[in-house]
């Protein structure tokens, strides 16, 4: 049986949208993470344990009064809050420019059966009495 | 002058509302009156944005202070340059921006569409009148730059440093003027549907505006990347921030119409799916506006969170649902006048192609909503970043890049074996031995070399058009190679310039494989030790800490560290690096510090270094060595895209296309 031009490109149609889909589904399944509030966190580790030591990101405002930088060895301690729960954060590596105790931060790491979050990224969002960079 | 400045915003803003109903209904009723109406309208309103300009850049250079617009973003010892684009560095003064490059474009409207396409205009400046008013709107009721502050700041805050650099004057502006210059085709889809004149004619008087607009896209986005890879200092130039994304997304669609247009052009196919490109890009590009001043998804740019984003969100659903009712309405006009032929046939790539370019756009769009999605649908946010990214996009880009190179060598509508034999032969060659010398030289890594394997057929492609049309001028008209080739060229801009921007991105695509050989080492060092960090290409760096100096530069404090570069023991040369506190008339530090990156480019990589920080009162640096593989290579592809899309533009030179004969042929073939 022959196939009209109409049909075979159809099927080539539906390839392409069948791996955009599949790319889309396994790359969410893989590298997805939950972006998490200190509360949320809590709640989240009370109901399943299984949750320590699952890479995830949470966003809070640092704890003022709570950055210990050590330049030497490029530690980073700072405890992060969102009003209901606390979490200790350690970081190794350089914080960016924007980062200091009265910010909005991004912690992307896993939370360890210690209680302390070890950071893999820090990001900051600038202060709110200046909005931040337009574009980039 | 704020007075004037808000006098101005409001004539401008009942001029956009008298333009947007004259036009309307000038169109509608044919009435010659209203639409010479129209038209003065947008001048007018021209005019008057252009008056509000100048009353806001008026109060910048004087520092009046009292002016919250000014006080937040400019201080008195700002260097007058960034004084300047003060105008746009913030969220109300890119609004005012904005409407006044849109009223800009449509009196360029009036005046370059051709007479033969004038039969739009009187919609195109309703449509172009009824963006402006929202946007003046939004002004007037929640940011007006003009506002006045209830005190005199005796200093304003000054700008942040990070927009304190020589890419944030151009990059903005241009991104700006590629997402304004999306509406005037949009207007004319728009006109097009109104009016109902949807033959391929409101296609040719957009073509041109198109091009402008994905032109400015182009190197808004370079400029970009190269801002953010020179002063964000955190090694690379492309994060997969929604910001980024929102400004990716208009610039795929508009890709992919570029495309498929000349399908429409030449086979009359594809007409639902150009004007939804349109619309859709046009759609994106508000969207992107929303998302970067709302603050709906977290992003490391966001805009402090505003009633602004709320305004576009309603303008956005609105605008959506009436374009797209608009279109429903039309869809029996827009039917196709022929048919696919063959899956071998250029038509058959393009859509593939089309394809390609909107589900990269769609899952970027997807990967930006998710955490919004994810929360709606299980109440708990899921994010994705880069590795999500990267991991759909590699093979998808992959796949277009093969297309880019396979396209241009399949005959329209069918293409005969001996055809594919005479024209892939060389090319397939070319990229399986640029593969294989890869495997040699011991690479291992399958994307990359995929990447460069594929990249080398499509510039194989390239070469072998130019080659072939200079020769075949050659031998026709006897010309010198030179002289064929530059007449080639000046005769086909369409074709050939387009020839030149696939070169450039495949140049854009090896220099984003080379990321995946990034390394990068942290090291802390006293003045005269060293870190050792080995390249890619399998050399060896000594970065020898030389010692911090302090010094005043500027409105900042500046701590520079000097280091020396050695490769494989030979001395390269020295490179700084500084923290920089930005200070006030008084000396006293604003902003957190920022960083300057100290980098040695040259074509194989990138040597980036950024000083993170001094340990306490001592030369003791803490530093960050970073080895990017082909970045250099990153800012010429985008210039040759750019070089490319310039001779597509160049006035004059490709007839325009005669669609009827075209589709005439068309229909004798199909009735055998």
């Amino acid at each position: 049986m022959k196939m009209s031009a109409g049909a075979k490109f159809a099927l080539g149609a539906l390839m392409i949208v069948g791996s955009v889909g599949y790319l889309m589904a396994s790359g969410i399944k893989q590298t997805g993470q939950y972006f998490l509030t200190p509360g949320e966190l809590s709640r989240k580790i009370a109901d399943d344990p299984s949750f320590y030591n699952t890479g995830m990101k949470v966003g809070a405002h640092v704890v003022r009064g709570t950055v210990s930088r050590d330049v030497a060895s490029q530690t980073l301690r700072f405890q992060i809050s969102d009003g209901t729960a606390n979490y200790p954060v350690v970081f190794h590596g350089l914080p960016p420019d924007t980062f200091n105790d009265s910010v909005e931060v991004v912690v992307e790491g896993r939370l360890k059966s210690d209680g302390v979050i070890y950071a893999t990224n820090v990001l900051a969002k600038c202060g709110s009495r200046y909005e931040a960079v337009p574009k980039a | 002058m704020t007075i004037l400045g808000t006098l101005a915003l409001w004539v401008a803003f009942l001029l956009a509302i008298f333009g947007a109903v004259v036009g309307f209904l000038g169109g509608w009723k044919d009435r010659a009156d209203l639409k010479r109406s129209a038209r003065n309208a947008v001048f007018a309103m021209f005019g008057a944005m252009a008056t509000a300009v100048f009353a806001l850049e008026w109060a910048l250079f004087h520092h009046d202070f009292n002016v919250e617009y000014v006080a937040a973003y400019t201080s008195r010892n700002l260097p007058i340059f960034y004084t300047w684009s003060a105008l746009y560095a913030g969220q109300k003064g890119s609004l005012l921006f904005w409407a006044t490059v849109l009223s800009l474009f449509g009196s360029l409207a009036q005046l370059l569409t051709a007479p033969r396409h004038r039969v739009y205009l009187p919609y195109v400046t309703g449509v172009v009148s009824t963006v402006a008013a929202f946007f003046i709107l939004v002004m007037l009721a929640a940011a007006n730059p003009f506002d006045r502050l209830a005190y005199t700041p005796l200093d304003g805050g000054g700008l942040n440093p990070q927009l304190q650099n020589p890419g944030m004057v151009f990059h903005p502006p241009m991104l700006y003027l590629g997402y304004i210059s999306m509406t005037i085709p949009f207007a004319f889809a728009i006109a097009a549907l109104l009016s109902r004149r949807l033959d391929s004619d409101w296609l040719v008087a957009i073509r041109k505006w198109t091009l402008v607009s994905w032109l400015f896209l182009s190197i808004g986005l370079v400029l970009g990347m190269w801002w953010a890879y020179v002063e964000l200092g955190w090694g690379g130039y492309w994060a997969w921030d929604p910001v980024e994304n929102a400004a990716l997304l208009p610039w795929l669609t508009m890709t992919a119409f570029l495309h498929s247009v000349m399908i429409q052009e030449k086979r009359g196919m594809l007409k639902k799916w150009n004007l939804a490109l349109v619309i859709g890009s046009w759609l994106l590009s508000i969207m992107g506006t929303f998302i970067t001043r709302s603050g709906v998804i977290s992003s490391v740019h966001s805009f402090t969170q505003s009633s602004v984003g709320y305004y576009f969100l309603v303008f956005l659903v609105g605008a959506a649902i009436a374009s797209f009712t608009l279109y429903a309405r039309r869809l029996p006009l827009l039917e196709a006048e022929s048919r696919l032929e063959s899956m071998v046939s250029r038509e058959a790539t393009f859509l593939f192609n089309n394809l390609l370019f909107v589900g990269i756009a769609f899952s970027v769009l997807w990967g930006t909503l998710f955490p919004i999605l994810s929360e709606a649908v299980e109440g708990t946010k899921v994010t994705v970043g880069p590795p999500f990214f990267n991991q759909v996009n590699i093979p998808l880009g992959l796949g277009l890049l093969a297309l880019t190179g396979i396209g241009p060598l399949i005959a329209w509508r069918r293409a005969s074996l001996p055809n594919l034999r005479r024209q892939f032969a060389v090319p397939v060659t070319a990229g399986v031995f640029a593969m294989l010398l890869l495997l040699v030289i011991g690479m291992r890594d399958l994307s990359p070399m995929l990447t460069v394997g594929i990249g080398s057929f499509v510039v194989a492609t390239v070469i072998q058009e130019f080659v072939r049309g200079t020769r075949a001028r050659h031998r026709q008209y006897g010309e010198a190679t030179a002289l064929a080739l530059a007449r080639l060229v000046a005769r086909n801009r369409r074709r050939y310039g387009g020839y030149v921007v696939h070169a450039g991105i495949v140049v854009l695509f090896i220099a984003f494989a080379g990321m995946a050989f990034k390394t990068e080492t942290e090291a802390t060092l006293r003045p005269g030790e060293s870190a050792t960090v080995k390249s890619p290409y399998g050399w060896t760096y000594t970065f020898t800490h030389l010692g911090i100096s302090q010094y005043d530069q500027l409105n900042r404090q500046v701590t520079a560290a000097t280091i020396e570069i050695r490769r494989n023991g030979k001395r390269v040369g020295l490179l700084t690096t500084e923290k920089r506190q930005h200070v006030d008339g008084l000396g006293r530090p604003t902003f957190q510090p920022s960083t300057a990156v100290g980098i040695r480019s040259d074509p194989l990589e990138d040597l980036y270094v950024v000083l993170g920080g001094v340990v306490n009162g001592t030369e003791q640096a803490v530093l960050r060595f970073t080895i990017n593989p082909l970045v250099w290579w990153v800012w010429y592809g985008g210039m040759i895209v750019v070089l490319g899309g310039l001779i597509v533009m160049w006035p004059g030179g490709t007839p325009a296309v005669k669609r009827t004969q075209a589709g005439y042929a068309v229909r004798l073939v199909a009735e055998k």
